[in-house]
């Protein structure tokens, strides 16, 4: 089973309150790819990431991560996830936030200077997360997110409201992590990250517009830039 | 169920308070002050202060700490913390007893100092016997708690937590028998008065009644924070639809 695709989702719908937000979404993610899930704000992004982590019931379809159902109890150790908001206490030190959840992971300390050098934590590792900045508050959740090493990632919009140097790093650290064999899903609204994954999702409402590499993308809009490829595939399509 | 997990949900807690300095002082200052105040206005009417100040060691810890838990676990509910914890192996019973203990240790420090200074100080001289005092106390503020997270589902916002407070506890202060003696409300006033959670602590602490009154009581107060604790586990939920 090493060789089972990290996501196999098929024609996945989520309604929520009469409105279908994922419109029957297929595709599969090999294990070990940096996969891109673009698209605008509202597209439906977060609620495919959250449906793939069993936190967002999904109407109907089938959603697989690690070869096991979504939100089944064996993955809740093996999906690192970290949501839109920083999710982390304000009130606590960045040590006493990993410390918390790795203990709930039921690991131990190491793992908690483990991941405080992967997002470059360390002269901050004693200090309220509430005098941090944005950028450090959400390398604290992507912190969270990477203790255990788990095989997936589901990282919901971690570069948002981050400075060029700041992105650039956190894009290293993901390449970094998929060297090492991980599945790293990521999300951004930002259409020039594309150029950055091995795969590309392109989301708009609810639907999959786009399936493939970077350079497919352009190769078959015939753009030079990933926003002009992104409004001639809306265009195409409609 | 892990009693490690529920214990770090605790001392998680626990150091979230410790950084609050401000919050610590409020939670035992305030209800030291106003017992306080309240002995000294009642210092010209003999005999008042012993009839009044033990109900108060009932009621306060539970508003207060009906008040605390409900803003901090709605701020766990909107600031994510809590849907990434219902994503990693923690029980629903572990985040809850989590919550009961740690704000159970901060209404134990609460009233061992209210009723300390009561009956130095302040000058009680109640009959009551001060460990069931104690163990009153530590019911109330767990009856707060168990509110507090059952509640906390119901609000959207801190703004409208805070409205839960007038809206939970004045009725039952109303109620309760510190305004009116139970026995003058009107009989239908007075079914539903008996069976409130607050006149149960109250009763537990009115001295010289039989051991099984007492337990009756406590059996009442038992069941709400069971119950309470109960609605707030199933009010977690791991999948939103």
């Amino acid at each position: 089973m090493t060789n089972a695709p990290a996501l196999e989702v098929t024609q996945l719908r989520v309604v929520r309150q009469h409105h279908e937000i994922l419109k029957s979404l297929s595709f599969d993610v090999p294990a070990g790819t940096l996969v891109g899930l673009l698209g605008p704000s509202g597209s439906g992004k977060s609620t495919l990431m959250r449906s793939l982590l069993g936190v967002q019931a999904i109407t109907s379809g089938r959603a697989l991560a690690l070869g096991e159902r979504v939100g089944s109890r064996n993955l809740r150790r093996r999906v690192g996830y970290m949501a839109q908001g920083s999710s982390i206490y304000l009130d606590l030190s960045v040590r006493e936030n990993l410390t918390y959840f790795a203990g709930v992971l039921g690991l131990d300390g190491s793992q908690v200077e483990r991941v405080v050098d992967i997002v470059n934590l360390r002269s901050f590792a004693d200090r309220l997360v509430a005098s941090l900045s944005g950028g450090e508050r959400s390398r604290v959740s992507l912190a969270v997110a990477l203790l255990g090493a788990p095989p997936l990632l589901i990282l919901d919009e971690p570069t948002v409201g981050l400075d060029p140097v700041l992105r650039q790093d956190l894009w290293r650290t993901f390449a970094q992590l998929v060297a090492d064999g991980t599945t790293v899903l990521v999300s951004s609204h930002v259409m020039d990250e594309a150029a950055r994954c091995e795969r590309l999702l392109l989301l708009r409402e609810g639907r999959l517009l786009f399936d493939g590499a970077p350079a497919q993308l352009l190769e078959r809009t015939g753009s030079t830039g990933y926003d002009d490829a992104f409004v001639r595939l809306i265009e195409g399509s409609s | 169920m892990s009693a490690r997990r529920t214990w770090l949900t605790m001392r998680r807690i626990m150091q979230q308070l410790r950084h609050d300095p401000r919050t610590i002082a409020l939670l035992l200052a305030v209800p030291s002050l106003l017992v306080g105040l309240l002995a000294w206005s009642l210092v010209n009417r003999p005999g008042n202060f012993d009839a009044l100040g033990p109900r108060l060691l009932g009621i306060f810890p539970l508003t207060v700490m009906f008040l605390v838990t409900s803003v901090t676990t709605l701020r766990e509910r909107t600031n994510g913390t809590l849907e990434r914890l219902l994503t990693m192996p923690l029980a629903k019973a572990e985040f809850i007893l989590g919550y009961a203990g740690a704000f159970a240790v901060v209404a134990i420090v609460q009233s061992a100092l209210v009723s300390t200074l009561s009956y130095t100080w302040y000058g009680l001289t109640h009959q009551g016997i001060p460990w069931r005092i104690s163990v009153v106390a530590l019911c109330a503020g767990l009856l707060g708690t168990a509110f507090g997270l059952a509640l906390s589902a119901l609000a959207k916002t801190e703004f409208q937590a805070v409205q839960f407070m007038p809206a939970f506890i004045l009725p039952q202060l109303l109620l309760c028998g510190l305004m009116v003696p139970l026995a003058q409300l009107p009989t239908a006033l007075r079914d539903v008065a008996n069976v409130l959670p607050m006149t149960a602590a109250v009763h537990a602490i009115t001295p010289m009644q039989s051991t099984a009154y007492y337990a009756e009581q406590f059996a009442i107060m038992v069941a709400y924070i069971t119950g309470a604790l109960v609605v707030g586990s199933a009010t977690l939920r791991r999948r939103t639809t």
